[in-house]
């Protein structure tokens, strides 16, 4: 990695040879190569997954277009701009997270959703950008190592979408929040010896949380992935059949649409949350991995994207989705191969699901926008 | 003054790269994380997950075979398989188990004292099976029809089920069928493939000596369902799905002469006792009759625990099959055999005649054994001895045989061990003799044979003890002059599918043969005394019967008369009296049916039994001309 952002004038080094157009729209060859081959990969598997409905099909492909078409417009707002709506772009999802505690629709015993009149929208989904883009707004231009002000300030910036989200009730979005919050206190320095001391205070935290703030599903998610036996056909029942349908999928798979556990529907939630089980039973242990690898290139794309940034907020900022994206891909496959408790994340650009989607596209477009904006301070 | 502070560019750049690359190094590992744990699953479990896999998606249907049929000789359907409504209750489908049996008990539609049987039965079956929970009636079916909604997961299945139309005629020869239990598995045949929740198993009789034959070979179908456990259809489908027919079993062509047997039973309406009535050339066996009997598709159909203990707690045991393991002292039934031995043997001929003054007395022994007429007999042959029924002179045959010899003989003659008949739980009776007392008892004392034992053994008294069956079995040696044959309830198997017989053939035993042939003819003539002679005891039974009727009557003691006491038949309690015995062949000439006959406690053979068999005959010859 390079330390460009400082020593040169110009940014965009590392992208692939003749990208002056590329560079042009604000686009990275390889950052949108992997995009472009996980999402296809994604469409060939939900079309299995929906047992080849075409409609599913064309819905999917229809989000990915316009999932591509934020990034795309996003990725040329001009990075100052979006470092300036920060503050106002937190507070007003700060604010339909607490619209959503009071008029709120319900959906799976869940109040997630805000009624537009036009659109559903998830204020959470929101969140998932805004309190990054929040947190690096207010740490960009602090001076390192981070105060404990500037530390109990980030905190509370990050604590309050989180609770709120919590309340919804809906612990994973509101980890995945505050994690992306977290990442942003982290990359921006936070000094090593706090990071050690909440690893050690985090025991008793997740005691108290879990005897004391936990729901009792999600207390039994948790027992669930200790025990998938438990209640084969409760909660333990989404394990054990995506790690039948994972297993039985072997080294090769059952081929594209071969899959009994998919296409006999005994694997719950399979275009969804489970897809990822999907792609192990149908093509394999070398399906998976090529996922996975294609994923490890995207995020480290991403990451070293970030590293280009020329200021600190977009850097965070670039910083944080990029393992932010991390963060959604192993919580979804740890879940699905049983590593992690069932909480609900999709697989990013594969899930069948239009808010995620847009929500993540988004997060490209910003990173691009970060990553290619015109270089203002001078060392 | 923070805030004033110079932010150091390269600094923040330093930190945010280092940290970047820790993130991405963790982030790999993380990534090499799943990716273990994908080779876990994928490789190294790979196996156990594939069979989970295939478990999940294919269910097997078990394919009962018919049961084969069982046909009288004439081709009369004697035992018949129809659909029957079963009640099935499917656990998964149940949201409350106990409240669920407990209200089906309630309804009268599941017996309480089976409640506990189902719950077992329910906690071993697979997920989504349906079990059985019994059979109802139409009224039942009516019961739960009305209640049905508020029972979710019970419901009405239709599965064959054993008929005999006949009821209860010839129970104890058919036999019946019944649920699969825990003791039957031991002799479920794994290739036969019996779905020990579907199949009904022969329990008694036929259906269980023949199991194996009219089982057929179970079947199976494997279905691919989906996750609710419907059927899918399509491509996927129809891969690698098995599917093996059921074989239906095969269809017994018995020896049974339903009729003829319907007149047995008949004739010994509201006695105990036993009737067999054999073809003597080929051993079949045309009427097996235990009385009293039950109603076979009682058990068929799932039998209640308040008609099981009826039938069990019925003194007359009603079960208990009387034709094949009562077992009576033969009394003087065996007397024409007890003759046949001592010709055989050479110890004795037609003519040669006893003096019977009214006992016997051995020698240097002062104990006399009364022959049941006080004054005697006087001067008797073999033919006055037979048809009289004098015992002296047996007293005195037996006693110049020797048990030995008579043992020899009358082991041959099907006595002291199971006549072979083609179906299990034939008792072999007791053909005394001094080896076999030397087993009997534990004390030395009571082991020694004494010569008084072989004597009453010469009237078929003492330890002896016959099975209806044996006396028509040996009885049947007589009718064909020596030849012998093993008694036999199934002539032949058919195929259902091609509807061919194969035939079996006629089991010849040893025969027995005389020095001179024409002493059959002695016995023969004297048997025919007995039921038409002026001084015979079973004359008033065969007179105007149209034919001749070769015969034998006999009476068993129940229990002993003191030496000096009479026998007084109305004096004792009904249980008590004697048993009558009866056997006979007729034509005697050109014999085709013998019988056999046991009254319990009918104390005249000649009054009660001999009429028995009278009709028998009547039904059969006239039926068929003599």
């Amino acid at each position: 990695m390079r330390l460009s952002g400082i020593s040169l004038p110009r940014s965009g080094q590392g992208g692939p040879t003749g990208g002056r157009w590329l560079r042009l729209f604000h686009l990275d060859g390889y950052l949108l190569a992997a995009i472009g081959a996980t999402s296809v990969f994604g469409l060939l598997v939900l079309y299995s997954a929906s047992g080849g409905e075409v409609g599913f099909w064309l819905r999917q492909l229809a989000r990915l277009g316009m999932g591509l078409a934020v990034l795309l417009v996003i990725a040329q707002v001009p990075a100052r701009f979006l470092r300036m709506a920060s503050p106002y772009v937190y507070a007003a999802g700060l604010l339909m997270l607490v619209a959503v505690e009071v008029i709120g629709d319900v959906s799976k015993g869940a109040q997630r959703w805000l009624d537009l009149g036009v659109v559903r929208f998830q204020p959470s989904e929101l969140m998932k950008l805004a309190l990054p883009m929040m947190c690096a707004f207010y740490l960009h231009n602090r001076p390192l190592p981070l105060s404990m002000k500037d530390a109990a300030v980030t905190t509370l910036i990050i604590v309050c979408p989180a609770v709120l989200i919590f309340l919804q009730p809906d612990l994973g979005t509101a980890l995945l929040v505050a994690g992306a919050g977290f990442v942003v206190i982290l990359l921006a320095g936070l000094p090593w010896k706090v990071i050690w001391g909440l690893a050690a205070g985090a025991v008793p935290i997740g005691y108290v949380a879990w005897q004391y703030l936990l729901h009792d599903y999600q207390r039994g998610r948790i027992l669930t992935l200790l025990d998938p036996q438990r209640d084969p056909l409760g909660s333990g029942y989404h394990i054990i059949q995506s790690q039948i349908a994972i297993g039985s999928g072997g080294v090769f798979g059952k081929g594209w649409m071969n899959g009994s556990q998919a296409q006999l529907e005994f694997l719950p939630e399979r275009t969804t949350d489970f897809i990822f089980a999907v792609i192990g039973e149908e093509f394999g242990l070398i399906g998976q991995a090529f996922l996975l690898g294609l994923y490890a290139m995207l995020i480290g794309r991403a990451l070293f994207l970030a590293s280009q940034c020329a200021d600190t907020y977009g850097r965070l900022l670039a910083g944080s989705i990029a393992v932010t994206l991390f963060v959604y891909v192993f919580v979804n496959t740890g879940m699905v191969t049983g590593l992690l408790p069932v909480v609900g994340v999709p697989l990013p650009l594969i899930s069948y699901g239009g808010t995620s989607m847009v929500t993540l596209m988004a997060g490209f477009g910003i990173l691009l926008s970060m990553r290619f904006q015109r270089k203002l301070i001078r060392a | 003054m923070r805030r004033n502070q110079v932010k150091d560019l390269l600094r923040e750049q330093q930190v945010f790269n280092f940290r970047a690359w820790l993130a991405a190094a963790l982030m790999g590992a993380a990534l090499l994380l799943v990716g273990s744990r994908l080779f876990w699953l994928q490789v190294v479990e790979y196996d156990e997950y594939l069979a989970l896999s295939q478990g999940n998606r294919v269910k097997v249907d078990p394919l009962s075979p018919d049961r084969g049929l069982l046909l009288d000789r004439e081709g009369r359907v004697l035992a018949e398989n129809v659909p029957a409504l079963q009640l099935t209750l499917t656990r998964e489908q149940v949201t409350d188990l106990d409240e669920t049996l407990a209200e089906l008990a309630r309804l009268g539609l599941l017996n309480r004292t089976r409640i506990d049987d189902a719950r077992r039965e329910i906690r071993t079956k697979r997920a989504f099976q349906a079990v059985g929970l019994g059979r109802l009636g139409e009224q039942e079916a009516a019961v739960f029809a009305v209640n049905r909604h508020r029972l979710p997961g019970v419901a009405l299945a239709t599965r064959p089920v054993r008929r005999y139309p006949y009821g209860s005629v010839a129970a104890h020869a058919l036999g019946y069928v019944g649920a699969i239990s825990e003791d039957d598995e031991a002799r479920l045949e794994p290739e036969r493939r019996y779905h020990p929740s579907l199949d009904q198993i022969g329990k008694a009789g036929l259906e269980k000596s023949y199991e194996r034959v009219l089982h057929g070979i179970g079947g199976f179908r494997e279905r691919l369902v989906n996750a609710e456990g419907r059927s899918v259809t399509g491509e996927l489908a129809d891969s690698g799905m098995r599917r093996e027919l059921p074989v239906a079993g095969d269809d017994l062509v018995l020896s049974l002469d339903i009729e003829l047997q319907r007149a047995a039973e008949t004739a010994m309406t509201g006695r105990r006792g036993a009737v067999i009535a054999m073809d003597p050339w080929n051993g079949d066996v045309l009427v097996l009759a235990s009385l009293p009997t039950y109603d076979p598709n009682l058990f068929s159909q799932g039998i209640s625990t308040s008609d099981y203990s009826r039938l069990t707690q019925d003194p007359d045991q009603p079960l208990f099959n009387r034709a094949l393991r009562g077992t009576y002292p033969p009394g003087s039934t065996i007397k024409p055999l007890m003759a046949l031995v001592g010709l055989e043997n050479g110890v004795v001929t037609p003519e040669d005649s006893r003096f019977c003054r009214g006992f016997f007395t051995l020698p240097n022994s002062s104990h006399r054994y009364r022959d049941w007429k006080r004054e005697g007999h006087g001067t008797v042959d073999m033919r006055e001895a037979v048809m009289t029924s004098c015992d002296v002179y047996f007293y005195s045959l037996a006693s110049t045989l020797g048990i030995e010899r008579i043992h020899d003989s009358m082991s041959r003659y099907g006595f002291g061990k199971p006549t072979g008949l083609d179906i299990d739980g034939e008792s072999a009776g007791i053909m005394p003799s001094p080896a076999w007392k030397k087993g009997a008892f534990r004390s030395r004392e009571n082991q020694v044979w004494f010569p008084g034992e072989t004597v009453i053994v010469g009237i078929g008294q003492g330890y002896w003890t016959a099975t209806p069956m044996q006396l028509a079995h040996a009885t049947a040696l007589l009718a064909t002059r020596g030849k012998h044959f093993k008694p036999r309830l199934v002539r032949g198997q058919r195929d259902p599918a091609s509807g061919r017989v194969s035939e079996r053939a006629p089991v010849p035993l040893e025969p027995v043969r005389l020095q001179d042939e024409g002493s059959w003819q002695v016995i023969v003539d004297a048997m025919v005394a007995v039921t038409s002679g002026p001084r015979g005891t079973a004359a008033r039974a065969a007179s105007g019967a149209g034919y001749s009727i070769a015969g034998k009557t006999g009476t068993a003691q129940v229990f002993s008369i003191g030496q000096n006491e009479r026998y007084d038949e109305q004096a004792i309690d009904e249980r008590l009296r004697d048993h009558a015995l009866f056997v006979a062949f007729a034509p005697a000439e050109d014999p085709k049916l013998v019988v056999s006959v046991l009254v319990e406690n009918g104390g005249s053979g000649s009054a009660v039994a001999a009429p028995v068999a009278r009709a028998v005959f009547d039904a059969y010859l006239k039926r068929t001309g003599p």
